[in-house]
C-alpha cells in the first residue's frame, strides 16, 4: 500500500538541505510513500517573517494551503519535512480556524490571485509523524537490509516539532521518544539525549552569533558527553546551525568537537542498504565518514575536509549496583 | 403533549415565596409573583400565596404552619432554593403542623431563575411559570409514608490506612462488631512507611504500631488481610458483602510469625509497595517487621516452587509445619449495616513528567522513595544516600508540586506535600549536613503548628527558590555541573533564570485517587469525581457520608489530607455509623421507583443503569423489579424504560406532565428569548 502525500518541499530542501531531499526522494518508494510537490508552492516565511509582518506571513502560508487544497486529488495530507515549514503551514492552518477576521484578512489577500482558502482542508503534518504513526516502526523494520549497529545516535528533535501537540501525536511533549524508536529500529544504538528538545539557535546565526555559539555549544558538548558518534535531526535549519557553524563554534570557545550531524532519513536509507551518494552523505561540513567507517560504511570525501583533534572526555561511570533503579514501563518493549 | 388543564380541584393550596434576602428578591419581584398566584392560581385550589424574607427560619416555617391549621392547606407549595437545600425543612414544617410531608413542593427559582438571569422582568415571569408548575405537580402527589428498615449492629470497614484503622478501633470500641477487610498482607497504608512524621517529627511507627496491634487484637474487630470486596448487595442496615480472602498459603492456626520462611527463602524481588520499589523481599514475606498480623503470605507469582515446581525450602524448614501449598482463595459472606470506605490514595507516577528524569535519571527519587530511604528500617537503614548506596549527598534540591496544580496532570493542590517536602529538608539537613533546596510555587501550612515548621525549617538553612523546575538534566554547560543533576529554574523572587546542580533531586509527587477508584465506587454504588476521589454527601456539611445510605468514607480516598484530618475523619464516621447502629432502625424516604410488572418487557434496559445496584431481574418471570430499599428514587430508570413500566412515587408521569402543563400556562406573559430564560 503506498500513502500519497501533497509535498511541501520549502525552500531549505532545494539547496543547503538537499541531502534531506535526496535521501527522502531515495526511501520513499522503499517504504510506500508517494510524493506529489504542491504545484508553484512559495517560501512559508521561515522563523522571522511572522515577528515582522503577522498578516503578510499568513497570508504567505495561506497560498501554499489554498493551492495544496486546490491539488489534492486523492489525498488532504500535506507532508513538510522540515520542522520550520512544517509549524508555520500548521500554525497559520490552526489560526485560520479560530480567528474568523484573520481568515477573513488572508481569504482577502488570496482573493488577488484567484485562490480561497477554507481553513482545516488539509490536514499538516511533519515526515517523522508520517513515517512513524502511519508507516509504523514494524514496517521499517521489515526494510532494515543492513542494521546500522554499534553505531551510537544522539536523536535530536529540536524545538518545533512536538509542541504543541497537535491531535496527540507524540508520546511525550518534552521528552519524546518516536526518533529514538525508529532509530532503535533500524540497529543503531540510541543514547537517552537529554538535550533532544532544546534549541539549535535558530535565527541567532543570522543576528547574535554569540548566542548562537552558546547554544549550539551546548548541543554538541551534551551529545558527546554521552559519546554519541553522530546527532540525527529532521529539521533543515537544526542541521545547519549545528553543521555549518560548528567549526566556527569550535573557534569562539577553543574547543574542537568533531559531531557530525545527518538526517534521519539519510540512515533509513543507509539501513535500507542504499549507497551513500545517493542519500547525499559527504555533503556535510563535519564529515561523517570516520563515523560512518566505523560500522564499514564507506563514504566519499567531504567537500570541504575539516581537520578536527577527536578530543573525548573520559566515558560517564557506569552506575554500580547499588539501589534498585526505577523502571520505565514498557522498557523490554522498546529496549529489544 | 397532554391536554389543557381543564379539571377542577378540591385541594386548598399555600403558595410560599421567599426572599431569600436579595438572592431572590434582588432579581426577581417576589411580591408580584405571590399576588398573580393569588389571583390567577385561585381556580387550581391556590387559597393563599405570600412572600416572605427568609422562608426557611423558625418565622417562616411558622407562617405555613400556621396556615395549615387555620386555613386548612392540603397542599403546599414553596418557591425558593434548591431542594437539595431545603426540602427536608418544609416538608417538615408541614409534618408539624399534621399534614402529609410528601404533600409539600419545593420549586427553585433561586438557582433555576434568580442567580442565572439578570433581565429582572423575564426572570418574574419565569418565576410565576415555575411557580405554576410546582401547583399543578403538588395537585398529584399522594400522601407516603417512610420505609422503616432494621440497622445490622456490625460494620465493614474497608482499607487499613491510618483513617480505617481509627474508623474501626471507635466502633469496636463502643462494642460493637467490625469486619476490617484489606488488600495488602498488613494493615497499616502509607504511614508504615514513613520514618517521621510533621509537624512534631514523631516517629510514624511508634504512634501507629499500638494502634496496628490493637486492631491485631481488639475482640470485637474480625481482620481480614490479603483480602478484597468482591461484591455488595443489600442496603442499608442490611448489606450483604463477599470478601475474597485470597490463599496466603500459610495455615495461620499453626504459623508462630517466627520469620524462618523469610529468612530462608532464596527468592529475593524488589518490593514495589512497601519499598517503594527501593528494595527486596522474598516471595514469602511480611511488609514489614511490625505487621499486623505477623503472618506472612507467600506470593505465588514469584515463588519458586509455584513457578518452577521445586524448592519447598520454607515448608522443610518451617518449625511448625505452617507452610500449606495447597490453600485456596476462600469466599467470605457477612452481614453489615453500614460500610466505611477508607482505601486512601496512590502516589502521581513520575514518570510522566518526562523532563524531570525519574527512571531515566539515578539519582532523582520520589518522595515515597526518599521516605524509605531515610526510614532507619528501610533498605539503607536510615542513611540518606545515592542510589549507589553508598554516596552521601553534598546539595539536594526537592521540587514541589510534581504532577499537582499542573494543568497538564492534576489542576488541585495535594495538601500534604509542603509539609513533606519541609520535612524532608530537615530531615536532609540533620541527618547530612547538606544543603536543600526547594523549589516551590507557593508554600502551604495552614494547619495547627505546620508554618512553625517552615520558619524552624528556614532558620536550618534551607534555602527556598520560588518557581516551578522547567527541567532536571544531566547535560552540563560548565565544568561545575559535570557529573551532576542540573535543575533549570526560574526564580521568579530574583527574576532570573538559574541553573542550580545538586546530587539528588526529590520529587515530591503529588496525591491520585486509587487506580481502581472508580470500580470500587461501582461495587459500593457510589459515585467519584471525574478525578476519581469519592464524592461526599455534602463538601462542608456532610464531608463523611456519600450519597448511598449506609456508606461512609474516611481518609485520603475522599481528597487529599494529612494524618491528623484521616484520623479526625475516620473518627467522624464512626460516630455516624454508631449512631445509626443505636437507632436500631432507619427510617428511609419514600421517594422510590416501582415497576409494573404487567407492563415490563423484559427488556431489561433498566438492568445495568441503575447507580445504586438497586434493579433486580427475576429470570424466571423475565421482569425486573426495583427494591425500595436501595432505590433512591433518581429517575434514571424511570425515563430509560421504553415500555414506561417503571414510575416513581413524587415523580411520576402525570406529576412530570402536570408540572409541564403548570409551566406552560398560557397567561404568562412569555418573554422574548433572547436570554434563553424559558430554560
Ligand atoms: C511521602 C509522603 C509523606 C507523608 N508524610 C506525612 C506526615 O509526615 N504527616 C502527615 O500528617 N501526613 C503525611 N502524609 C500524608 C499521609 O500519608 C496520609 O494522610 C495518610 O496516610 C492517609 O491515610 P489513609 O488511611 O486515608 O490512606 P492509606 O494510608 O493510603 O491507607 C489505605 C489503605 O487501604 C488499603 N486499600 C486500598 N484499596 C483497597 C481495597 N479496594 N480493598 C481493601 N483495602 C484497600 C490500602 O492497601 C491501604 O492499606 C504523607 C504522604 C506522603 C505521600
Ligand atoms: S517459618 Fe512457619 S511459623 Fe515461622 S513465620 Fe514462616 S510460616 Fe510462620
Ligand atoms: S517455596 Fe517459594 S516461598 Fe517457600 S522458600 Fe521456596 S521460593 Fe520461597
Ligand atoms: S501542598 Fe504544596 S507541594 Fe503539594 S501540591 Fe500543594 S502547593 Fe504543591
Ligand atoms: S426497561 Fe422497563 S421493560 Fe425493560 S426491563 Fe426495565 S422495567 Fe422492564
Amino acid at each position: 500500500m503506498t500513502t500519497k502525500l501533497l509535498f511541501y518541499p520549502g525552500c531549505s530542501l532545494q539547496r543547503t538541505a538537499r541531502p534531506y531531499l535526496d535521501s527522502l526522494v531515495a526511501i520513499s518508494p522503499l517504504i510506500g510513500i508517494e510524493l506529489e510537490e504542491i504545484q508553484d508552492w512559495n517560501c512559508c516565511g521561515a522563523t522571522e517573517y511572522i515577528a515582522i509582518h503577522h498578516l503578510a506571513s499568513h497570508a504567505l502560508v495561506g497560498r501554499n494551503l489554498a493551492l495544496a487544497a486546490q491539488q489534492s486529488n486523492g489525498t488532504h495530507t500535506v507532508m513538510a519535512a522540515c520542522s520550520a515549514c512544517y509549524l508555520n503551514l500548521a500554525k497559520t492552518d490552526s489560526y485560520m480556524q479560530v480567528n474568523a477576521q484573520l481568515n477573513r484578512q488572508v481569504n482577502d489577500a488570496l482573493q488577488a490571485g484567484g485562490l480561497h482558502y477554507q481553513p482545516g482542508t488539509v490536514r499538516i503534518r511533519h515526515l517523522l509523524d508520517i513515517i512513524v504513526n502511519d508507516i509504523g516502526i514494524e514496517e521499517i523494520r521489515t526494510q532494515v537490509v543492513r542494521p546500522l549497529k554499534g553505531l551510537r545516535i544522539a536523536p535530536y528533535y529540536g524545538c518545533m516539532i512536538a509542541r504543541p501537540d497537535r491531535d496527540n501525536r507524540w508520546d511525550n511533549v518534552e521528552h519524546p521518544l518516536a526518533l529514538d524508536k525508529l532509530m532503535k529500529a533500524i540497529g543503531a544504538e540510541v543514547i537517552d539525549f537529554p538535550l533532544k528538545t532544546h534549541c539549535c539557535g535558530g535565527h541567532m546565526t543570522q543576528i547574535n552569533m554569540p548566542t548562537a555559539y552558546e547554544l549550539i555549544r551546548r548541543l554538541v558538548y551534551g551529545a558527546a558527553q554521552y559519546h554519541a558518534d553522530l546527532m540525527v535531526t529532521l529539521c533543515p535549519m537544526c542541521q545547519l546551525n549545528l553543521d555549518a557553524y560548528q567549526s566556527e563554534m569550535n573557534r569562539h570557545f577553543h574547543t574542537s568537537y568533531h559531531m557530525p550531524i545527518l538526517y534521519f532519513t539519510q540512515l533509513l536509507g543507509l539501513a535500507f542498504g542504499l549507497e551513500p551518494e545517493v542519500l547525499g552523505l559527504g555533503k556535510e561540513f563535519v564529515n561523517a565518514s570516520q563515523a560512518l567507517s566505523r560500522i564499514g560504511i564507506e563514504v566519499p570525501a567531504t567537500e570541504l575536509e575539516l581537520e578536527m583533534v577527536e578530543n573525548k572526555p573520559a566515558r560517564k561511570k557506569k552506575e554500580k549496583a547499588g539501589l534498585p533503579m526505577p523502571q520505565m514501563r514498557h522498557s523490554e518493549e522498546e529496549d529489544e | 403533549m397532554m391536554s389543557k388543564i381543564n379539571h377542577s380541584t378540591t385541594e386548598r393550596v399555600g403558595v410560599y415565596v421567599c426572599h431569600c434576602g436579595s438572592n431572590i428578591a434582588g432579581v426577581i419581584d417576589v411580591e408580584a409573583v405571590a399576588q398573580w398566584a393569588a389571583e390567577h392560581l385561585k381556580d387550581r385550589g391556590v387559597v393563599i400565596a405570600r412572600d416572605y424574607k427568609f422562608m426557611c427560619s423558625s418565622l417562616g416555617q411558622e407562617l405555613i404552619e400556621k396556615d395549615i391549621q387555620e386555613l386548612g392547606l392540603t397542599r403546599v407549595v414553596v418557591a425558593a432554593c434548591s431542594p437539595h437545600l431545603h426540602e427536608a425543612t418544609f416538608r417538615v414544617a408541614c409534618q408539624r403542623a399534621g399534614l402529609n410531608p410528601y404533600l409539600c413542593e419545593l420549586v427553585s427559582i433561586r438557582e433555576q431563575a434568580s442567580w442565572v438571569h439578570t433581565d429582572k422582568h423575564a426572570a418574574t415571569e419565569k418565576a410565576k411559570a415555575i411557580v405554576s408548575g410546582g401547583v399543578e405537580r403538588v395537585l398529584h402527589h399522594t400522601p407516603l409514608d417512610p420505609l422503616h428498615v432494621p440497622i445490622h449492629p456490625a460494620t465493614l470497614v474497608v482499607g487499613g490506612g491510618i483513617a480505617g484503622i481509627q474508623a474501626a478501633l471507635e466502633i469496636a470500641d463502643a462494642g460493637f462488631p467490625v469486619y476490617l477487610v484489606e488488600r495488602e498482607p498488613s494493615i497499616g497504608g502509607h504511614m508504615a512507611q514513613f520514618d517521621k512524621t510533621f509537624p512534631t517529627l514523631d516517629c510514624a511507627a511508634c504512634i501507629l504500631t499500638p494502634r496496628m496491634v490493637s486492631i491485631g487484637s481488639h475482640p470485637n474487630v474480625t481482620l481480614m488481610t490479603w483480602s478484597e470486596v468482591t461484591n455488595v448487595a443489600g442496603y442499608v442496615g442490611n448489606f450483604t458483602v463477599t470478601v475474597k480472602k485470597k490463599a496466603r498459603y500459610i495455615n495461620t492456626d499453626l504459623c508462630t510469625g517466627c520469620g524462618i520462611c523469610q529468612e530462608k527463602c532464596p527468592k529475593k524481588v524488589i518490593d514495589d509497595t512497601f519499598e517503594a520499589g527501593l528494595g527486596y523481599r522474598k516471595a514469602v514475606y511480611t511488609p514489614f517487621p511490625q505487621a499486623v498480623p505477623k503472618y506472612p503470605v507467600i506470593d505465588h507469582v514469584n515463588c519458586t516452587y509455584f513457578q518452577k515446581g521445586t524448592c519447598r525450602a520454607c515448608e522443610k524448614l518451617c518449625p511448625t509445619d505452617a507452610i500449606d501449598f495447597n490453600q485456596e482463595d476462600e469466599i467470605v459472606t457477612l452481614q453489615v449495616g453500614n460500610i466505611v470506605l477508607a482505601t486512601g490514595y496512590d502516589l502521581f507516577d513520575a514518570r510522566r513528567v518526562a523532563q524531570y528524569g525519574y527512571a531515566r535519571l539515578a539519582n532523582v527519587f520520589t518522595s515515597i522513595e526518599f521516605e524509605r530511604l531515610s526510614n532507619a528500617a528501610g533498605p539503607t537503614n536510615g542513611n540518606i544516600v545515592l542510589r549507589d548506596g553508598v554516596t552521601v549527598p553534598k546539595t539536594v534540591g526537592i521540587i514541589h508540586c510534581t504532577g499537582s496544580r499542573d494543568r497538564n496532570f492534576n489542576n488541585y493542590c495535594s495538601a500534604i506535600c509542603c509539609m513533606q517536602s519541609l520535612k524532608f529538608a530537615h530531615l536532609v539537613k540533620e541527618r547530612t549536613g547538606a544543603t536543600v533546596y526547594n523549589f516551590y510555587i507557593d508554600i502551604r501550612t495552614t494547619a495547627k503548628a505546620y508554618d512553625e515548621f517552615y520558619q524552624r525549617v528556614l532558620e536550618e538553612g534551607a534555602i527556598f527558590v520560588r518557581g516551578r523546575v522547567a527541567e532536571v538534566t544531566d547535560a552540563s554547560r560548565m565544568p561545575n555541573e559535570e557529573g551532576k543533576l542540573i535543575i533549570q529554574v526560574e526564580d521568579t523572587l530574583a527574576g532570573l533564570q538559574r541553573r542550580i546542580p545538586v546530587d539528588m533531586v526529590i520529587l515530591s509527587v503529588g496525591l491520585e485517587p486509587r487506580r481502581d477508584s472508580h470500580e470500587v465506587a461501582k461495587l459500593f454504588g457510589i459515585s467519584c469525581s471525574s478525578d476519581g476521589w469519592i464524592i461526599e454527601k455534602h463538601p462542608k456539611l456532610d464531608p463523611v457520608a456519600t450519597m448511598t445510605e449506609g456508606v461512609f468514607v474516611a481518609g485520603c480516598a475522599q481528597g487529599p489530607k494529612d494524618i491528623p484530618n484521616s484520623v479526625a475523619q475516620g473518627a467522624a464516621a464512626a460516630a455516624r455509623v454508631l449512631g445509626r447502629i443505636q437507632q436500631k432502625e432507619i427510617a428511609l424516604e419514600p421517594v422510590r421507583a416501582s415497576v409494573d410488572e404487567s407492563k415490563c418487557s423484559g427488556c431489561r434496559i433498566c438492568n445495568g443503569l441503575c447507580p445504586f445496584n438497586a434493579i433486580i431481574f427475576h429470570e424466571d418471570r423475565m421482569v425486573t423489579e426495583v427494591n425500595p430499599a436501595l432505590c433512591q428514587g433518581c429517575g434514571t430508570c424511570v425515563a430509560a424504560c421504553p415500555a414506561g413500566a417503571i414510575s416513581g412515587t413524587v415523580f411520576s408521569n402525570e406529576q412530570i406532565f402536570a408540572q409541564m402543563e403548570g409551566l406552560l400556562l398560557h397567561n404568562i406573559e412569555h418573554p422574548p428569548l433572547t436570554e434563553g430564560v424559558l430554560a
